[in-house]
């Protein structure tokens, strides 16, 4: 089995990205042509046989939030695209934003002529200023080609798409939070249900996909959905865009089937290329912040949604951070609460207090300070904050926390009497050399 | 009661930023769902990297916000101070990926280059050093991001070379 497939990301470094010409020469808008020769139930059709599944981290299936809103009778409806890519580890849809945006678009287009719309907004995270610039480029060269803007290649149907920015905000990336974004205010997640499709942007019914979601759309109609499927396993069609980084030798984003292991992504060749300086692999991180961490004996888990789940790890995002043995859990789960503290929209007391606490329970046991009380206390807080945080931020902030506590509860007790073995945490004098 | 005088000059100045600010807000057409971009770029204008309090007012103003909601955004997202900072904000990523791979050690690097700590402002407020969550950039940890710029794959002779470039071109616009 290719343990490559550029499904999706076979444009990137090859076309010029806002070039238009590029792009139809690459076999760009072959989708959109197609998708007007079709009814938009057929094309839902399509993305359900495909079985895509939302590639921002929930893996919702996207045919079956499509068709919800298409059953929704107001209008009109709005297209969100979820370019805000906050998780550590993720920069996979920069991949697509700067180096393909005119996929992105063709996608946006299928959708918008799906629920007849007229409007599709991308929210793109401000610390990509350059990358909207290029997107801004390819949105107004697709229009000066005709493909967007009024009566698009001469089927009467008008879209048009509109970037807005972010200004560093994690839990905009929840897509309530980043509705309220789009219309100007702080972007705090909104209480749910009504859902998103029923009362989305401006109050409006509105569908929300991620930037890789969006990008598959031409390929599944273009190809249709069964074989998109075929490229996947049979509960998730299509290919994976991986993030890695952290102690991995090649590190970067790949376009991956689903299948291929967590020890080929990391160790193969063509992929991660193993650890650098000959050190030895300690712990992964997968999906982001707010996924779980895993160790060796996980190593062999083919990388799908639901090998991983059965493993008790998840694709999440798509990030793969991989630590080597001189990384210490205790230093690491303390960046990763640090991280949460920072980006806790404050609206709820599990989440905002919560990592506050997990954080000085952290830092009394990285400075030996820490007793067994404290470790109970530990758990009692994780288990908190994942049932009653009132979005997923705080629900899951603390999912690295516990995965760790289960792969390394020695290193934690070792902690209890000043003993880091990878010789991070206390000075010299306190480790006793 | 206050009895400061402002020189013609301020005067001037402060004529032409009030202008800047409103061609900001025309341009954007005064909707308020777009008040995160125009926030950003009066900040990006103001040559401390700052939006203050009497731009803020003019802001909600215009737009026919209560100033409430401004603060609301301006404290809410993290691209944004209330406080001047230096014209270049060198910004340091902490999040584990480059955690990992020594930003702890960047952060000592531009440290020594500019000789003041995290948090702090050059005297000739030229620079001030962050730290930041995620840029996105993880495959080229340790990062330092400087306005739209991001700097990767970062070592001590990188650093210096960053900060003199920016010192240069400084001297150029004398």
């Amino acid at each position: 089995m290719s343990k490559i497939n550029k499904l999706i990301s076979g444009n990137c470094g090859v076309i010029c990205p806002d070039c238009t010409e590029d792009y139809v020469k690459a076999g760009g808008y072959q989708g959109l042509k197609k998708a007007f020769t079709m009814k938009p139930e057929d094309i839902i059709g399509e993305v359900k046989k495909a079985k895509l599944l939302g590639r921002g981290g929930a893996a919702y299936p996207a045919g079956s939030k499509w068709e919800q809103l298409l059953e929704i009778p107001e209008f009109p409806k709005y297209i969100v695209i979820n370019a805000d890519e906050g998780e550590p580890g993720t920069f996979k849809d920069k991949i697509l934003l700067g180096q393909d945006p005119l996929r992105v678009i063709e996608g946006m287009i299928i959708a918008g002529y799906v629920f007849n719309s007229h409007d599709g907004y991308i929210y793109i995270r401000g610390e990509y200023r350059a990358i909207q610039k290029v997107f801004q480029s390819a949105i107004d060269n697709a229009v000066k080609a005709g493909y967007l803007g009024k009566n698009i290649l001469g089927s009467g149907f008008e879209f048009n798409i509109h970037i807005m920015t972010g200004a560093g905000a994690y839990v905009c990336g929840e897509n309530s939070a980043l509705l309220n974004s789009i219309e100007g205010k702080a972007g705090r997640p909104r209480i749910k249900p009504p859902h998103l499709a029923e009362v989305g942007l401006f109050l409006l019914p509105t569908l929300v996909n991620n930037v890789e979601s969006i990008a598959n759309i031409p390929t599944i109609v273009l190809e249709g959905g069964d074989k998109y499927l075929s490229y996947g396993t049979k509960d998730s069609g299509g290919t994976k865009l991986i993030c890695l980084s952290g102690n991995v030798v090649n590190r970067g984003v790949y376009e991956i089937p689903f299948g291929v292991s967590l020890r080929d992504a990391i160790y193969d060749p063509q992929l991660g290329g193993g650890i650098p300086n000959g050190k030895k692999l300690k712990f992964f991180h997968l999906g982001g912040q707010s996924g779980p961490i895993g160790g060796e004996a996980q190593l062999d888990t083919p990388y799908c949604y639901k090998a991983l789940r059965n493993a008790g790890l998840s694709v999440g995002s798509g990030a793969i951070v991989v630590m080597d043995e001189d990384v210490c859990v205790i230093d690491y789960l303390k960046g990763v609460t640090e991280f949460f503290i920072h980006e806790s929209c404050g609206k709820c007391t599990p989440c905002r207090e919560g990592n506050k606490q997990i954080y000085a329970i952290l830092c009394k046991i990285a400075a030996g300070e820490a007793v067994q009380d404290d470790l109970v206390i530990l758990k009692r807080l994780i288990d908190t904050m994942t049932i009653a945080s009132f979005c997923g931020l705080g629900q899951s902030a603390a999912v690295a926390l516990n995965t760790c506590w289960k792969l390394f509860k020695t290193e934690f007790e070792d902690h209890l009497h000043k003993k880091c073995p990878a010789q991070v945490c206390f000075t010299e004098q306190e480790r006793g050399e | 009661m206050c009895c400061s005088k402002v020189t013609k000059d301020q005067a001037v100045e402060i004529i032409k930023r009030y202008e800047q600010v409103l061609a900001i807000i025309n341009k954007y057409g005064k909707a308020k769902e777009q008040l995160l971009s125009i926030l950003l770029d009066v900040q990006a204008t103001s040559g401390e990297n700052y939006v203050a309090e009497e731009w803020a007012e003019v802001v909600a103003c215009q737009l026919d916000l209560p100033i409430s909601k401004v603060h609301d955004v301006l404290t809410f997202y993290a691209m944004f101070s209330i406080e001047p900072r230096g014209r270049y904000v060198i910004e340091i990523c902490k999040s584990t990926p480059c955690h990992v791979t020594k930003a702890d050690a960047v952060v000592a690097m531009f440290e020594a280059e500019l000789g003041i700590k995290l948090g702090e402002t050059t005297p000739d407020n030229e620079f001030t050093l962050l730290h930041t969550s995620c840029v996105g950039a993880c495959d080229i940890g340790p990062v330092a991001k400087i306005g739209e710029e991001v700097y990767g794959n970062l070592t001590a002779a990188k650093v210096a070379e960053i900060v003199a470039s920016y010192r240069e071109a400084k001297a150029c616009q004398k």
